[in-house]
């Protein structure tokens, strides 16, 4: 633990075996589908608690169990395909969404490294990174992505011969088109100031303390940033795809059982990776010394609780009026904003 | 090793999936290979090394391809298979065969020289995207400010024929509603 992280991604490299990537990368499915599967506990926990109800309470202690009887049901529901659809369109759809959200997660920092002790059998003495592919430019990987991941919603849409599904589908695409400009846009400007796009730069850019943290450099961008991940993750304001008072269930309107819950899956894992994002660029990620690891638990935990209370504060809006605020006010601000960083930088 | 199993594994799914796009009359089945195909070119960047270029592929290409998808929304029934019309196959089959045939001659000739050096290797030590940079903003620096301002030559003519009523919110246009309105008044 102590060799690395701290110094440049290349140092580390020697170290990794694709044994280790392995390991890593099954640490990484088995926890962040665990973690997805809470999530949804502590989301109806949470919108519960704010507005003033118990939530689940009957399964297990404080519903606790409630996880396990929603993942039988998700596992032993029927997996119905609509007659007209594009099958095979309409089955892949689910798995491209869990994978790319997978696949982001695979290039964010999850975890602190740690090497396996010798005692135990086979896999002994193996060094599990941090970083399960430690990229250079880890962050428009990241980013290129998770606008991959938005091919799931679209391609069910349109396979499943249902107009709520193609209008889910749509708005797809709408919201897609409209915030993509915005995320490189304001993520933008704090790589200005780092000059690097590798998220190992960006934390020890803020090893210093609170006061090292990019927030204070560039508040601005770190707002534009939560707002077009929450575009991003199709969280509360902008959840136009599957607006249940508009249309039904939007893209997801066909589907059950387990290819339903993979979008799930997919949407949490998409949230956590936001959220990492925005604490590690904006934050000051992680420390490698003592309880530094706490810290970004602690911080992506604040960012997944900020998109709860965000969805049980805020009332949906309309596309039109995403695209209005996309396109009109938030790209001009990130704009200016990158035109002001530039000049201070030169200055 | 590694790299010749991904090359060959990247070389045989991008062409199965373009020929998909071709061959396919679904345009589901169309866009979708397409897509897929596109994302997969990125990874013959990741296999040369050239990271930035790999990950600028997929960004763009995912962004270009998912404006498609709304095309082919907006005019196909993306269930149905799409009737082609082909009037003359012969020419059809003539005139792309002589192309992708110039194409293959064209990126095929460099195999048979060895006067090819790389003019602006890259260089250990900085990363992928300093190095494009650099070529960019030095050999290349014209050719990418017209590039820029064609980009924003076609951005304002886009806003212009999309703009005419801008000022006016489209969900209280009412204008539609008035002309349906009229018609059912004339029946």
């Amino acid at each position: 633990m102590e060799t690395t992280l701290a110094g440049h991604a290349m140092e580390t490299l020697p170290h990794v075996t694709w044994l280790g990537v392995l390991i890593k990368a099954v640490i990484i499915l088995a926890v962040i589908s665990a973690i997805a599967g809470f999530g949804t506990f502590i989301e109806r926990k949470v919108l519960a608690f704010m507005q003033r109800r118990l939530g689940p309470m009957h399964v297990g202690p404080f519903g606790l169990l409630q996880l396990a009887a929603d993942g039988i049901k998700l596992f032993t529901k029927e997996d119905i395909v609509p007659q007209n659809a594009n099958r095979f369109i309409f089955m892949i759809a689910p798995i491209i969404t869990a994978a790319t959200a997978f696949i982001a997660l695979s290039a964010v920092p999850v975890f602190p490294d740690f090497t396996i002790p010798e005692f135990i059998p086979l896999l002994g003495g193996t060094f599990v990174p941090s970083i399960a592919a430690d990229l250079n430019i880890g962050i428009l990987f990241v980013l290129g992505m998770m606008a991959a991941g938005l091919y799931g919603p679209l391609l069910a849409g349109m396979s499943q011969a249902n107009k709520w599904g193609i209008i889910g589908a749509a708005r797809t695409a709408v919201q897609f088109l409209s915030y993509e400009v915005v995320t490189g846009l304001s993520i933008l400007a704090p790589i200005m100031l780092v000059g690097s796009l590798s998220f190992v730069d960006f934390n020890d850019y803020q090893q210093g303390g609170i006061g090292s943290w990019l927030i204070w450099q560039q508040p601005v961008a770190f707002v534009l940033f939560l707002i077009a991940g929450f575009a991003e993750t199709n969280r509360t304001p902008f959840d136009l795809l599957e607006h249940e008072a508009e249309v039904v269930s939007g893209y997801a309107t066909e589907y059950s059982g387990m290819r339903w819950g993979m979008f799930f899956i997919g949407e949490y894992a998409n949230m956590i990776t936001v959220s990492i994002i925005a604490a590690v660029v904006f934050l000051g990620g992680y420390s490698v010394e003592g309880i530094g690891w706490l810290f970004i638990i602690l911080k992506v935990a604040f960012f997944f609780f900020l998109m709860l209370w965000v969805r049980a504060s805020w009332p949906h809006i309309r596309p039109d009026q995403l695209m209005w605020l996309c396109w009109k006010v938030l790209m001009p601000i990130a704009l200016i904003n990158i035109l002001i960083t530039a000049i201070v930088i030169l200055l | 090793m590694y790299e010749i199993v991904a090359f060959y594994l990247f070389s045989v799914l991008t062409i199965g999936l373009f020929l998909v796009t071709v061959l396919s009359k679904n345009v589901l089945y169309a866009m979708t290979s397409l897509a897929a195909g596109m994302v997969l070119i990125s990874g013959f960047f990741f296999i040369l090394g050239a990271d930035f270029l790999g990950v600028v592929q997929l960004v763009v290409y995912v962004g270009a391809i998912m404006a498609l998808y709304s095309f082919a929304m907006m005019f196909f029934d993306a269930t149905r298979d799409i009737k082609e019309k082909n009037t003359n196959p012969a020419l059809v089959f003539i005139l792309g065969g002589l192309s992708a045939f110039v194409l293959v001659l064209m990126f095929a000739a460099p195999i048979h020289s060895d006067a090819i050096v790389a003019l602006y290797p890259m260089h250990d030590g900085i990363g992928n995207a300093q190095d494009v940079g650099m070529v960019l903003f030095t050999k290349y620096l014209i050719p990418f400010e017209v590039a820029a301002l064609m980009l924003l030559v076609a951005m304002i003519s886009g806003i212009i024929l999309a703009g005419k009523k801008m000022d006016l919110s489209l969900t209280e246009d009412t204008s539609a509603d008035d002309e349906i309105m009229t018609k059912k008044d004339e029946k």
